[in-house]
C-alpha cells in the first residue's frame, strides 16, 4: 500500500513540477504575433508548395497581413475563391485573374523525334541536361525522365507510357510552378487557362531553323509563321524561329491550330479532339 | 615510393598502346577548327571566309583574359566561318578550310633539328608561349600564358611537370617523354627560365619504366631537374594530388596552387612549349592514342587541330564493330561522344572505345553505408551524403560541405559496391551551388 | 548502332555488395567447420535453419509487404542467418531459431527498410531478442566434442566467461584457441575466427579500425582491472565471449558502424569499454551484443564527423 502511495506522489510530484517548468517557460518565451495570421492560415490550402512566391503557406499569410494590401498577392493553388475569403477576413480587397494551368512545350513522342544515342546515366532531366543534347537532335525538348512529376505535389503530371510525352491533367494541376522551376530546359510555361478546361498552345520550344528543327522532330515548330498569319487576335509572336501562343489574348479559335504544317500547335479539351 | 595521401583508386591501367609510336595523320581535304578550344570565351576571327591561310598563321584572337589564339593547322583557303555540332550537340563557333598544298608559315622552323639552347628573356617567353596559343594538354585546356603569370604575392619556387598519366588507356604523354625526351627537357628548362626557378620536378608513374630511364637519362646532364617516379594510384594526375604526393605541400581549399610556391605544367605541354619557343611554331597538332580493347590494334597518332576525329580513328581500321560506348579521354574523366563525326581540338588527348558488353551501367541497389566513398574521395569529401542531398536538392547543405572542392575525378561512383551514381548528382550540385555562388557575388 | 552515353566515370571496380556479403560467408566458413565438429549436428541444423527462414523472411516480406523486387540476391540475409546462428547454443529448439530469424530480419532489418537503413545489427537484435525472451534455452550452452549426433538432446554446461564469474575458473588457453569450450556455436574457435577475420581485412571488406580499436581497449581496460585484482587476465577476455566474432564480423556491419575513421575508432572504443563494463560488473557474463548494439545507437552521431579534407583547416 505504502509503495503505491510513495510511486503515485513520487509521479505525481514530477508530473506537476514539469507542468510548472513547462508553463513558466511558454509564458517567458512567448512571441506576440498577430491573431489573423493564423486565421489567414486557416483559408489556404496548406500545400506549402512556393507557388506564391513565398517559402510557405504561414509566410505567405504573414505577408498578406503586414502588407495590407493583396496587390501581387495571389496563392495560385486556392485561387479566386482562397483570395476571397482571406480579402473578406482582412476587409481587404481581392483582385480577380484566371485560373492557370501548366503546358509543356514539347509534345516529346518518342517516335516523332529520330535518337542519335542512348542515355545510361542517372534517370533526371538536369543531369541529363548538365552532360549534353539528349538522346534526339533537339537541344530544345523534354528529356522524358521526370524531374517535373517528382517536383508536382498534386499528381497533376504524368507520363504517356506509350508515347513518352509528359501530360498535364489540368483538373488537378494548381500552376503553382514547381515543375517549372524543375525543367532544366524551361520547357513549362504557366498561363491562362479557358472555360472547361481549355487551350491552345505551341508544343514547341525548337529555337533552331526551320530545316534543322524538322530534321530533330517532326512536330517540331519551324518558324513558318503560318499560325501567326491566321490569327486574328494578334495572339501568336514569333521569335527565334519559335510560335508563342500568349495565352492572355487567345480567343481559343483553333485557326492556327489547322494552319500548322508540322501539327506543333495543340489544343487541349476541345470536345472534337483532333488527332 | 611517393603518392598523396588522401584517398584514391586503383583501376586497371590498360596502357594498350603503349609500346606504339607516334604515326601522323594524312592531312584532311578540310579542316573545321573550333574557336573555343579553351576554358573561357570564343577566340575572335581575324579572317575572312576566301582568305588563303598558311599552316601556322593566326586565323582567330584570344578574347580576354583565360582564353588563347588559334592557328590554322593546314594551308588553302577559308570557305565560311559557321556553326558545328559538335559530338555532344552543342553548337560551336568554328572556321571552314578547304585544304590546297601544305605551306608553312616562313618563319616556322620545319628543318626538323634539335635546338638546345634559348637566350630568350623570361618575358620573351611568356610573349611567345601566349602568342602560340598554347593551353593546359592535360585536357583542361587552361591557357598556360596565364598559369605563368601568378598573382604577385605568390613566390613561386618550382615548376612541376606532370607525367603522370594515372587516367587508363591513354598513352600520348607515356609516347612523348619516350619520343621527345630531350625536347621536353629543353621545354622544362624554358620554363623554368620564364618562372625563375631553380627546381623543376617530373612526377612519372611508375608504371612507365621506359619514360622513367629516358628522362633520367638527359636529366643526368642538366641541372635542377629531378625525375620522381610515383607510386601508381588514381587522380594522381590532379594538380592538386601531383604538388601533395611531389612536394608534401597541401593545396589550401578555395585557393590556387601556385599558393604553395608551384607551378603544375603537363608534358605535352612542356613539349608545345618547346616547339614554340625554340621553333615558333605554335599549337596546331594535338598528339593522341586510340585504344580499345577489341580494336585490332591500337595505336598512337599526331593529328592536326581540325582534322576529323574520324579519319584517326580510319588509321587503325574505324571503330570496332562490337563499340557499345566512344570516350573523348580517357574512362575515368573523359565525355561519352554520340558520334566521331567531330573535328580533333585542343582537349583532344585520346579517343577510348568501350565495348557494347562492358559499356552499359550496372543497375544501383541502396547505399549499404559502407564508407567505401568517403575512403576513395581524393578530396575527403563525404559522396554518399553529397548525393543524398543533392536528391533533396539542399544546395545550402552540400556548398557547406565543400561541395565545390570536389573536381569530379569519379572515384566514389567507380568504387561503390551498391553501384550508385553518386558523381552525376554531385555533379550537379556543384554545378548549382557554383550558379548560386555566381549570384550572390553579382 | 546508336552508342551510349553516360557521365564520367566509364568504368567500375567491379565491386558489388554480393561480393562483399560472399567474401564475409567465406570468412565465416573456418569458424563454422570448427563448430560442426565440436557441437555436431546441432551446429548444422542450428544455422541451415537459421540461413533459411532468414532468407524466406526476407523473401516473403519484400513480396507480400513492401512490394518491392526480390533482394535476397545480394546475400545479405544468408550473412544474417549465419551471424544469428552463430550467437546461438547449438542445441536451441528450431523453432527458435525460427523466431529469432523472424525478429532479425522483420524487425532488426525490413522494417526500416531493408539492407542498409537498418540502425541496429540485425543479426544480434535477433539474439538479444531471443536472450530476453528465452533466457533458460539461450544460456544452457551444449559441451563441446561430444560426438557428431547430437542436437537438442546435447550435454550443458557453462561457458568459460560463465565459470569464471561463478567458480573463478580460467579456462585452458588451447581450448579456446581451437574452440574446445562450451559457449554459443561460432564463438568458439579463437584461430578459426582470426583466419576469418584476416580474408576479411586481406579482401578490404573490412577495415582495421573497429577490431583493433575494440580489441585494445578490452586488453587495456581489462589490464587495469585484473592488475587491481578485479576479473580475469586480457587474453582470457579477448578470447572468450564472443569478442573475436563481435569485433570481427558483428561490429563491422556496413549500415550500423560509422563510416569515417574516427568515427571508427571512439565506436570502437566504445564497445570495448561498455563490454568490460558489463563483464566486470554486469548481470551477464558477457557483454558484447549489448555493447555493440549500445554503439550501433551512436552511430548516426558518430557519422557527423567529417574525414579530414584535402586542403582543409
Amino acid at each position: 500500500m505504502q509503495i503505491i502511495l510513495y510511486t503515485v506522489l513520487l509521479l505525481g510530484g514530477i508530473g506537476a513540477f514539469a507542468a510548472l517548468a513547462l508553463y513558466l517557460t511558454a509564458k517567458k518565451f512567448k512571441v506576440e504575433e498577430d491573431s489573423r495570421i493564423d486565421l489567414v492560415e486557416a483559408a489556404l490550402p496548406g500545400a506549402n508548395c512556393g507557388g506564391c512566391g513565398q517559402a510557405g503557406c504561414r509566410q505567405f499569410a504573414e505577408k498578406c497581413v503586414k502588407a495590407g494590401s493583396l496587390d501581387g498577392l495571389r496563392c495560385p493553388v486556392g485561387g479566386d475563391a482562397t483570395m476571397r475569403a482571406i480579402a473578406d477576413g482582412l476587409g481587404l480587397q481581392a483582385g480577380e485573374s484566371d485560373p492557370q494551368v501548366a503546358v509543356i512545350r514539347c509534345a516529346a513522342e518518342c517516335l516523332k523525334r529520330p535518337t542519335t544515342n542512348r542515355y545510361d546515366g542517372a534517370k533526371n532531366c538536369s543531369v541529363a541536361h548538365m552532360l549534353y543534347i539528349g538522346e534526339t537532335d533537339c537541344a530544345y525538348g523534354c528529356f522524358g525522365f521526370g524531374d517535373c512529376i517528382a517536383a508536382c505535389q498534386f499528381g497533376a503530371l504524368s507520363q504517356n507510357s506509350e508515347t513518352g510525352a509528359i501530360e498535364v491533367n489540368a483538373d488537378k494541376c494548381t500552376a503553382c510552378g514547381a515543375c517549372a522551376k524543375a525543367c532544366p530546359r524551361h520547357l513549362i510555361e504557366i498561363r491562362r487557362k479557358g472555360p472547361k478546361n481549355r487551350y491552345v498552345y505551341v508544343a514547341c520550344a525548337n529555337q533552331d531553323k526551320g530545316a534543322v528543327a524538322r530534321k530533330a522532330c517532326e512536330n517540331a515548330c519551324i518558324g513558318c509563321t503560318k499560325c501567326q498569319k491566321t490569327c486574328e487576335w494578334d495572339a501568336i509572336q514569333i521569335e527565334h524561329n519559335l510560335a508563342h501562343i500568349d495565352g492572355d489574348k487567345c480567343r481559343m479559335c483553333r485557326k492556327c491550330e489547322e494552319a500548322c504544317p508540322t501539327k506543333a500547335i495543340r489544343s487541349v479539351h476541345f470536345t472534337n479532339e483532333k488527332a | 615510393m611517393k603518392t598523396f595521401k588522401i584517398g584514391g583508386v586503383h583501376p586497371h591501367d590498360n596502357k594498350l598502346a603503349a609500346g606504339r609510336r607516334f604515326e601522323p595523320v594524312p592531312l584532311p581535304k578540310e579542316a573545321i577548327i573550333q574557336l573555343n578550344q579553351h576554358i573561357g570565351a570564343p577566340a575572335v576571327p581575324v579572317v575572312e571566309p576566301g582568305e588563303e591561310v598558311k599552316v601556322g598563321q593566326l586565323i582567330a584572337k584570344a578574347n580576354g583574359f583565360v582564353s588563347a589564339n588559334i592557328h590554322s593547322s593546314v594551308s588553302g583557303k577559308v570557305t565560311k566561318i559557321d556553326e558545328i555540332i559538335d559530338a555532344w550537340g552543342a553548337h560551336q563557333p568554328a572556321i571552314f578550310i578547304e585544304v590546297e598544298g601544305d605551306v608553312w608559315m616562313p618563319d616556322i622552323d620545319i628543318s626538323g633539328k634539335f635546338k638546345p639552347t634559348c637566350n630568350l628573356s623570361a618575358d620573351e617567353i611568356k610573349r611567345k608561349i601566349a602568342d602560340a596559343g598554347i593551353v593546359g594538354l592535360g585536357g583542361a585546356c587552361f591557357p598556360t600564358h596565364v598559369k605563368l603569370n601568378p598573382p604577385k604575392e605568390h613566390v613561386i619556387d618550382t615548376l612541376i611537370v606532370n607525367g603522370v598519366e594515372c587516367e587508363p588507356y591513354l598513352t600520348p604523354n607515356h609516347r612523348l617523354m619516350i619520343e621527345k625526351g630531350e625536347e621536353i627537357m629543353v621545354g622544362v628548362q624554358i620554363l623554368m627560365r620564364a618562372l625563375g626557378v631553380d627546381t623543376a620536378l617530373i612526377g612519372i608513374e611508375c608504371n612507365k619504366r621506359d619514360a622513367i630511364e629516358e628522362l633520367e637519362r638527359i636529366a643526368a646532364r642538366k641541372e635542377g631537374i629531378r625525375i620522381v617516379p610515383l607510386k601508381m594510384k588514381y587522380p594522381q594526375g590532379g594538380e592538386k594530388q601531383l604538388i601533395q604526393a611531389l612536394t608534401g605541400r597541401e593545396v589550401k581549399s578555395g585557393q590556387l596552387p601556385s599558393s604553395t610556391g608551384v607551378v603544375v605544367q603537363n608534358v605535352a605541354t612542356v613539349f608545345a612549349v618547346y616547339e614554340a619557343v625554340q621553333l615558333n611554331k605554335p599549337l596546331i597538332e594535338m598528339y593522341m592514342s586510340v585504344c580499345g580493347k577489341e580494336m585490332e590494334q591500337n595505336g598512337n597518332f599526331r593529328a592536326r587541330i581540325g582534322c576529323s576525329v574520324n579519319d584517326v580513328v580510319n588509321m587503325i581500321g574505324g571503330m570496332p564493330e562490337v563499340t557499345g560506348k566512344i570516350i573523348a579521354g580517357g574512362p575515368m574523366m573523359g565525355r561519352a561522344m554520340i558520334h566521331l563525326n567531330t573535328p580533333v581540338t585542343k582537349r583532344t588527348t585520346g579517343i577510348t572505345f568501350i565495348s557494347q558488353k562492358s559499356a552499359p551501367r550496372f543497375a544501383s541497389s541502396p547505399c549499404i553505408r559502407c564508407g567505401r566513398c568517403i575512403q576513395a574521395c581524393p578530396m575527403g569529401l563525404e559522396p554518399y551524403l553529397l548525393y543524398k542531398k543533392a536528391l533533396q536538392k539542399d544546395w545550402d547543405f552540400m556548398e557547406a560541405h565543400h561541395i565545390m572542392d570536389c573536381m569530379e575525378c569519379g572515384c566514389c561512383t567507380f568504387t561503390c559496391p551498391s553501384r550508385q551514381p553518386l558523381l552525376d548528382f554531385v555533379r550537379l550540385g556543384k554545378a548549382t551551388v557554383a550558379a548560386n555562388i555566381r549570384k550572390r557575388k553579382s | 548502332m546508336n552508342k551510349l552515353i553516360t557521365p564520367a566515370p566509364h568504368i567500375h571496380s567491379g565491386d558489388s555488395v554480393t561480393k562483399r556479403m560472399g567474401y564475409v560467408i567465406l570468412a565465416l566458413l573456418p569458424a563454422w567447420g570448427i563448430s560442426i565438429w565440436q557441437f555436431g549436428l546441432g551446429a548444422l541444423a542450428v544455422t541451415l535453419i537459421s540461413i533459411a527462414s532468414c532468407v524466406l523472411f526476407e523473401f516473403l516480406i519484400q513480396r507480400f509487404l513492401l512490394k518491392r523486387p526480390n533482394s535476397t540476391g545480394d546475400l545479405s540475409a544468408v550473412v544474417t542467418g549465419l551471424l544469428l546462428a552463430f550467437n546461438l547454443p547449438s542445441n536451441l529448439p528450431f523453432w527458435i531459431v525460427i523466431i529469432g530469424a523472424l525478429v532479425a530480419i522483420g524487425i532488426g532489418k525490413m522494417s526500416f527498410g531493408g539492407i542498409g537503413s537498418n540502425p541496429f545489427n540485425p543479426a544480434l537484435v535477433g539474439r538479444v531478442f531471443l536472450l530476453i525472451s528465452f533466457p533458460a534455452q539461450m544460456t544452457s550452452w551444449p559441451l563441446a566434442g561430444q560426438g557428431f549426433a547430437h542436437y537438442m538432446d546435447a550435454e550443458t554446461g557453462a561457458t568459460p566467461l560463465a565459470q569464471l564469474a561463478s567458480q573463478g575458473l580460467s579456462p585452458d588457453l588451447m581450448d579456446l584457441l581451437i574452440g574446445r569450450i562450451g559457449g554459443s556455436l561460432g564463438e568458439v574457435s579463437a584461430i578459426a575466427l582470426l583466419v576469418g577475420g584476416l580474408f576479411l581485412l586481406a579482401t578490404g571488406t573490412i577495415r582495421y579500425y573497429i577490431p583493433v580499436s575494440i580489441m585494445a581497449t578490452v586488453a587495456l581496460f581489462t589490464g587495469i582491472l585484473h592488475a587491481c585484482g578485479i576479473g580475469a587476465d586480457p587474453l582470457t577476455h579477448l578470447l572468450t565471449g564472443g569478442l573475436l566474432l563481435g569485433a570481427l564480423f558483428m561490429a563491422t556491419d556496413y549500415a550500423t558502424s560509422p563510416m569515417t575513421k574516427l568515427g571508427q575508432v571512439i565506436y570502437g572504443i566504445g564497445i570495448g569499454i561498455i563490454t568490460v563494463l558489463i563483464r566486470e560488473f554486469g548481470i551477464y557474463p558477457e557483454g558484447m551484443s549489448f555493447a555493440i548494439l549500445l554503439m550501433n545507437a551512436v552511430t548516426p552521431l558518430l557519422n557527423h564527423l567529417t574525414p579530414k579534407r584535402f586542403g582543409g583547416n
